[in-house]
């Protein structure tokens, strides 16, 4: 008994040491407090607060920790609530059987507006819709043919970066061949694949180059996939029969399973293109391999809609991300043209962008008229044979 | 031994009710410790913990009836929450009756997950593309996805019938071949399969239409009804059948079967194509009862979690039910937990299932090493009093 006492005295005051530094806050009701005094940490720009405004987001099977779509997606509900001093509600999907259910609890939490992550919401959320006309819904990576009035589609032409990506690594391969591969064939997966194909194919057109694409055959529709986002072992062996079909630059287009092929490509001392986030931050540790990252900016598109919700200006027409509007990026590119007098992030885009649209010279005119693509890819291979790497990443500070 | 066979059952099989039901009571109030370690306003309590103690304990307090109360008034509070647990109950009870009928046969099905995929795509397929009569498409539609089901535990039997491949290895293969070959093949390249109307080729299949839905009463479809005979039948199959019977004496002693002039094979794959078609008719659940259209998360987990539902049910046709129908309350009333002040993940739940069975099989476990001692061989739920 004596020592047992003896043992819980020291524990106490072990505990005592290690927690005694810790402060009461002065309200004890915690759980609204945070979302009632929001932090202006990470905005720089104060805005306006709306404390009564409630967003709310569910996410598919996948789950909000996806490392994919459902995470970026919920970095925009995250900054929302710190930019604009919004509450947030948010209901992570376990079973296709939950949407539903998750839909009707939030509509019942008092949400004001609710975000839905992915196509298999398609259903749910149109349903919800229609059951709920006062909430705004928005859903990522889906759109409508009719929506209602109070459902906006949020979409992605990630293949306009896709295919600076596709010309970039045509510029930059020695083995004349380059090499992607896809998650599933889904249409938002191979949207990446299709725009760096044809990337590829107007680099070889331009300077009568032939450089070939192993993985996926933008024609035929078909190529190499893991069937599943999670498994990175997959994704590693695929990257590593890409590179045995003399593939030197790999874009992986699968979520976490791509982190697989990262792997295989740095281990065969090749080159690869992340995609959806930014590589260098999202997966660091391979950032001496990346030559860019194809961003699809999911979170600035759910701010944009929980804004556009809180100001009123809500509508049904759908979202589309474009290099114009920066709703889609070609990251780490953009380091490359720190301190260079006269060419713009703007005059290398809207040059490279207007072969994608053809007429993107009427939106922006002087950045077609001024820059072409070769001069902006050749720019960057001159950083890169000085440098080592054609981005550095040291370089974001 | 033999003086009071009648008053011995009752005990044991008081004693697997008293067991079963301090595993859920222990489960849950580690399931509560947890919700209260990983809230936040309870961690930043812990802060100041010597200063105002009361804050730790009210605080965890709040969290955890806030979040056990959200668990309990959404699955069964209210009509709509019934109605939601009972349909989710459904296929988790089909899929339990499907192993644990297995289970009494000596097989380790684990191959339910495959067996309902199966029988996701048969169902669905029928469902929204022939065109018959209303009745008639409903019949026909669950018709196809049992036999689809069927076929598919069909093929594990007749491997360990015919070569005697272990099961185990089988139904895991044919779940992997199931939902990476059929499935992924079936909606992400066969246009048939698809929505009509969509012309992205999204792999997602239209739900079948309500000419092949269940009919529903208050919200719950006719597909619970149909789980509970299915229940009944299985009862009938174990205890009045004579296939119910070589079933059991199989799963007892396959040897001693065998010389008393029973045909192993006949059984196992007699027992694995019930099972599979039980599988199958959790799918229809989905398909037909709650008209989901079919992808290649629509499943989920349900055939794995089939197999702790047979596991908590102890092998027994009701235990399947009881324990089919407090997964169903844990699948509704977990996801109203996040939505809730205290945000509790939903992840909890599924700690909670995790630990009820473990505490359930943990005694088992003791007792099946402590028979193997004294040399008297018995299968796994013979050995937990099982009615015979």
């Amino acid at each position: 008994m004596k020592k047992t006492a003896r043992i819980a005295v020291a524990l106490s005051l072990a505990a005592l040491a290690l927690t005694s530094c810790g402060e009461r806050g002065d309200d004890g009701d915690s759980n609204a407090k945070d979302s009632a005094s929001p932090s202006a940490s990470e905005s720089t720009t104060p805005q306006e607060q709306h404390p009564d405004f409630k967003a709310c987001m569910v996410s598919d099977s996948g789950g909000f920790d996806d490392k994919s779509f459902n995470q970026t997606s919920h970095d925009g509900l995250v900054k929302a609530k710190t930019d604009y001093g919004i509450q947030t509600a948010e209901a992570e999907s376990k079973a296709d059987a939950d949407y539903a259910p998750n839909l009707e609890n939030l509509a019942k939490a008092g949400c004001k507006n609710i975000t839905t992550v992915g196509f298999l919401l398609g259903d749910a959320t149109a349903a919800a819709a229609k059951k709920h006309p006062k909430i705004d819904y928005s859903i990522v990576d889906f759109g409508y043919e009719k929506p209602a009035k109070n459902l906006k589609g949020l979409g992605f032409k990630t293949d306009q970066p896709a295919f600076l990506a596709g010309y970039l690594a045509a510029s930059q391969t020695e083995s004349q061949v380059v090499g992607t591969f896809g998650g599933a064939k889904i249409p938002t997966v191979t949207i990446f694949m299709d725009g760096f194909v044809k990337g590829v194919e107007q680099y070889n057109t331009d300077k009568g180059a032939d450089v070939k694409v192993v993985g996926w055959d933008a024609e035929k529709q078909d190529g190499s996939f893991t069937n599943d986002f999670e498994n990175q072992s997959k994704g590693q062996s695929l990257a590593e029969a890409l590179i045995r079909q003399g593939a030197d630059i790999v874009m992986p287009v699968a979520g976490p399973a791509g982190l697989g092929g990262l792997q295989a490509v740095k281990q065969a001392d090749k080159k690869a293109i992340w995609v959806d986030t930014d590589g260098c931050v999202s997966a660091a540790e391979y950032c001496d391999i990346l030559l860019s990252s194809v961003m699809k900016g999911m979170d600035v598109a759910v701010e944009d809609a929980i804004k556009s919700s809180i100001d009123g200006s809500f509508d049904n027409t759908p979202y589309e991300g474009t290099l114009e509007n920066g709703g889609v990026s070609l990251e780490r590119i953009r380091q490359a043209l720190e301190g260079e007098v006269g060419l713009t992030e703007k005059r290398m885009f809207g040059g490279l962008a207007f072969l994608v649209h053809g007429n993107m010279a009427a939106a922006t005119p002087d950045a077609a008229a001024q820059a072409s693509p070769a001069s902006c890819i050749s720019f960057v291979r001159r950083q890169s044979s000085h440098k080592g790497v054609p981005c550095s990443c040291r370089s974001r500070g | 031994m033999t003086k009071r066979p009648g008053l011995r059952l009752d005990r044991k099989a008081l004693e697997g009710v008293l067991t079963t039901a301090a595993a859920i009571v222990l489960a849950l109030l580690i399931g509560a410790v947890l919700m209260a370690l990983s809230n936040e306003s309870v961690i930043d309590s812990m802060g100041y913990f010597f200063s105002y103690p009361w804050d730790f304990f009210s605080r965890s307090f709040d969290v955890v009836t806030t979040s056990y109360g959200a668990l309990l008034d959404r699955s069964l509070g209210s009509g709509e929450g019934l109605a939601n647990t009972l349909n989710r109950s459904a296929p988790l009870i089909c899929a339990g009756l499907g192993v644990s009928l297995a289970f009494r046969a000596g097989l380790f099905n684990i191959g339910a997950q495959g067996q309902i995929i199966l029988g996701t795509l048969a169902a669905s397929y029928v469902g929204f593309t022939w065109d018959l009569p209303g009745p008639i498409l409903l019949l026909t539609s669950v018709l196809a996805g049992v036999l689809a089901g069927a076929l598919w535990g069909g093929i594990a039997g007749l491997l360990k019938a015919a070569t005697g491949t272990h099961e185990v290895i089988s139904t895991i293969m044919l779940n992997q071949i199931a939902s990476f070959g059929v499935l992924a093949y079936a909606l992400g390249e066969l246009k048939s399969f698809q929505r009509p109307d969509d012309d992205l080729g999204l792999p997602q299949s239209p739900p079948v239409p309500d000419a092949a839905a269940f009919p529903e009463v208050l919200g719950v479809h006719m597909g619970v009804l149909l789980s509970l005979v299915a229940a009944a039948v299985v009862w009938w199959l174990l205890t009045r059948s004579t296939l119910g019977f070589e079933l059991r004496s199989v799963g007892a002693n396959p040897d001693a079967s065998r010389t008393a002039g029973m045909s192993t094979a006949k059984v196992f794959i007699l027992t694995m194509v019930i099972a599979g078609g039980l599988s199958g008719l959790a799918a229809t659940m989905m398909i037909n009862g709650d008209q989901a259209s079919n992808n290649a998360s629509l499943v989920g987990s349900v055939g794995f979690d089939a197999i702790t539902v047979a596991l908590l049910g102890r092998g027994t046709p009701l235990g399947s039910v009881l324990a089919g129908f407090l997964f169903g309350i844990l699948a509704v009333g977990g996801g109203a937990m996040q939505t809730t002040s205290a945000g509790t993940a939903p992840e909890v739940v599924q700690v909670i299932q995790s630990l009820i069975v473990l505490f359930v099989a943990a005694p088992a476990i003791v007792r099946w090493i402590v028979r193997q001692r004294r040399k008297e061989p018995t299968s796994t739920f013979a050995a937990k009093g099982v009615s015979a």
